[in-house]
């Protein structure tokens, strides 16, 4: 469909897309090294790191990917719509596609591809020297086991759903500025304090695991936060696929409210 | 071809455009004139479905823009808000919305070469002058090969030799057939190349025709060494005379008229001529007091 080749040659014709993922590459191969190499005991600069199986750690590392990684498909989604209004390029784009609910389904399609690419990066990254470390002295490194492979596969279908969110906040809120504040923002401080405070208060807990990330964080299965929670007595209540159907859920409501919303305004 | 019908557009309180009424005859070059602020953009925009009219309806060939089989094939628009993203080429630009209504990436290169980007087509269009974004608002116009051109102030901000560019450009396609509606806030900026004019004023049309249709308010100005017996004689053939240092302003009659007046009363003429308007004054008297900047 043209609408869609349209956003595939939008997106690519400008550096955003490749230099997100440049950076998320290198932020998760950091993290997954570093937390690698604590967890597994190659160093152990204190006694404070918990214990945690040996089994148990491939799938904590290699979702870092995830767990770390998924601010990234999230803000590319979100500049895809908000870069529109900022650079006035609505206008080109509803004059060559005036049917607006099929832009935005458009780029629905080509932010889902872009976000499971990102995944797949994210994935490279975690998993490379994740693995690398995991296997000194015959470690597990999980690679054999087809329950990581699974994982991976969520891991990839969350991160194309992160990037489908992005563009439904994008239209929600179209002001680029405010919506990448609103992303950190949400992402890297209101959403770990919210989750964090759920765990200490009964009633909250169950609330806690409905937020986006924990959400996203159910369906990649595994997550770096979790585990430790899990450490301190939080129990994992909510099957994979609820996570999946919540994030579709987040999805599917931000589209269709940004849809009805700034998407069908006047285009002055 | 274009047909405008009771149109009004109202932001809250603000009547943006009224009960707009005209048609756009295809072939030739159209001017919509108007002072700033008096509504082009919004019935343009309201034209191409970027903007929902309050009442109205706005309409090319019969059919509302959002319903047109393959738009950008039909009408080009080249708007006054440059709206490019300055990261891209100008070159991928033109490919984004190529790709979006199905025309061969060829016609890139032949539209960019057509306004004189050939040679620039691969820069980011964040380093372009503002002329070049004009030519490549035009470049964006053209990609469809339309036979329908719509262009909001193609002229604003352009240097002279761009102005002569356009000029050249407006009559060239003109001469190809095609059906032109060019805004513009000043009838000079146009009127070489317009065939006929629609001109309004807060939002409402004024007038509606060919330049020779303006009231150019032609007036004769004429003195004698005798400017008492000169005056009593335009009286009594029933002129409308004003006094002033330059002579006798008669507003009523052509320069014949009051040099045989004169002839039959006898009085000898220092001064006769006819003074011009101005399509330009004629254009400021319509739009009326609308024409502050």
């Amino acid at each position: 469909m043209n609408a869609i080749r349209a956003e595939l040659v939008k997106l690519t014709t400008t550096r955003m897309w490749w230099i997100l993922p440049v950076i998320l590459l290198v932020y998760v191969a950091f993290t997954a090294l570093i937390l690698a190499a604590v967890f597994s005991g190659v160093i152990s600069p204190d006694e404070g790191a918990p214990e945690l199986s040996e089994d148990a750690l491939p799938p904590i590392i290699y979702s870092i990917a995830h767990s770390i990684g998924y601010v990234f498909p999230l803000l590319l989604g979100t500049l895809a719509v908000t870069g529109e209004f900022r650079h006035q390029t609505l206008t080109p784009t509803f004059l060559a596609t005036p049917r607006r609910g099929r832009v935005l389904a458009a780029k629905l399609v080509v932010m889902a591809i872009f976000g499971a690419l990102y995944g797949v990066v994210a994935l490279i990254g975690a998993v490379g020297p994740g693995a690398a470390i995991l296997s000194i002295d015959d470690g597990v490194s999980g690679l054999d086991d087809s329950e990581t492979w699974l994982m991976f596969a969520r891991i990839v279908v969350a991160m194309a759903l992160w990037a489908v969110i992005g563009v439904g906040l994008g239209t929600l809120i179209p002001n680029q500025v405010a919506a990448i504040v609103v992303v950190l923002a949400f992402t890297q401080f209101v959403e770990p304090i919210l989750r964090t405070v759920a765990t200490f208060i009964d009633w909250a807990a169950d609330v806690g695991n409905y937020l986006p990330g924990a959400a996203g964080d159910t369906l990649a299965g595994a997550s770096i936060f979790t585990a430790l929670g899990m450490a301190s007595g939080e129990g994992q209540t909510l099957e994979w696929w609820h996570g999946g159907l919540l994030l579709l859920g987040y999805a599917l409501v931000t589209a269709v409210v940004g849809y009805l919303g700034s998407w069908r305004r006047d285009v002055t | 071809m274009i047909e405008i019908r009771g149109l009004s557009k109202h932001f809250g309180a603000v009547e943006a455009v009224s009960g707009l009424t005209f048609a756009v005859e295809p072939g030739i070059v159209t001017g919509f004139l108007g002072p700033n602020g008096a509504g082009k953009t919004t019935t343009l925009r309201m034209l191409l479905g970027l903007v929902r009219p309050s009442e109205g309806t706005a309409t090319i060939g019969g059919s509302n823009y959002r319903d047109l089989k393959n738009p950008l094939a039909t009408v080009g628009t080249a708007l006054e808000a440059a709206s490019f993203h300055p990261g891209r080429t100008a070159r991928n630009h033109l490919a984004v919305y190529a790709a979006a209504a199905g025309i061969p990436r060829a016609r890139v290169g032949a539209v960019l070469d057509q306004v004189g980007l050939g040679a620039y087509g691969d820069r980011r269009v964040g380093g372009y002058s503002l002329g070049m974004r004009q030519r490549l608002g035009l470049a964006m116009a053209l990609l469809g090969d339309p036979q329908v051109l719509v262009l909001d102030e193609p002229v604003n901000g352009l240097d002279p030799e761009g102005i002569r560019w356009i000029r050249t450009f407006l009559r060239e396609l003109a001469a190809e057939g095609r059906t032109v509606l060019v805004s513009s806030h000043l009838l000079s900026e146009v009127q070489q190349s317009v065939d006929s004019l629609v001109v309004i004023s807060k939002g409402r049309l004024v007038y509606e025709g060919g330049l020779d249709g303006l009231d150019t308010d032609a007036r004769v100005i004429a003195d004698s060494p005798h400017r008492g017996m000169l005056d009593a004689a335009l009286l009594a053939a029933g002129a409308d005379i004003q006094s002033s240092e330059a002579g006798v302003i008669i507003s009523s009659l052509t320069a014949v008229e009051v040099g045989a007046i004169a002839h039959r009363a006898g009085v000898q003429l220092s001064l006769l001529h006819t003074q011009q308007g101005g399509l330009e004054k004629a254009f400021l008297d319509l739009v009326g007091e609308g024409s502050q900047p």
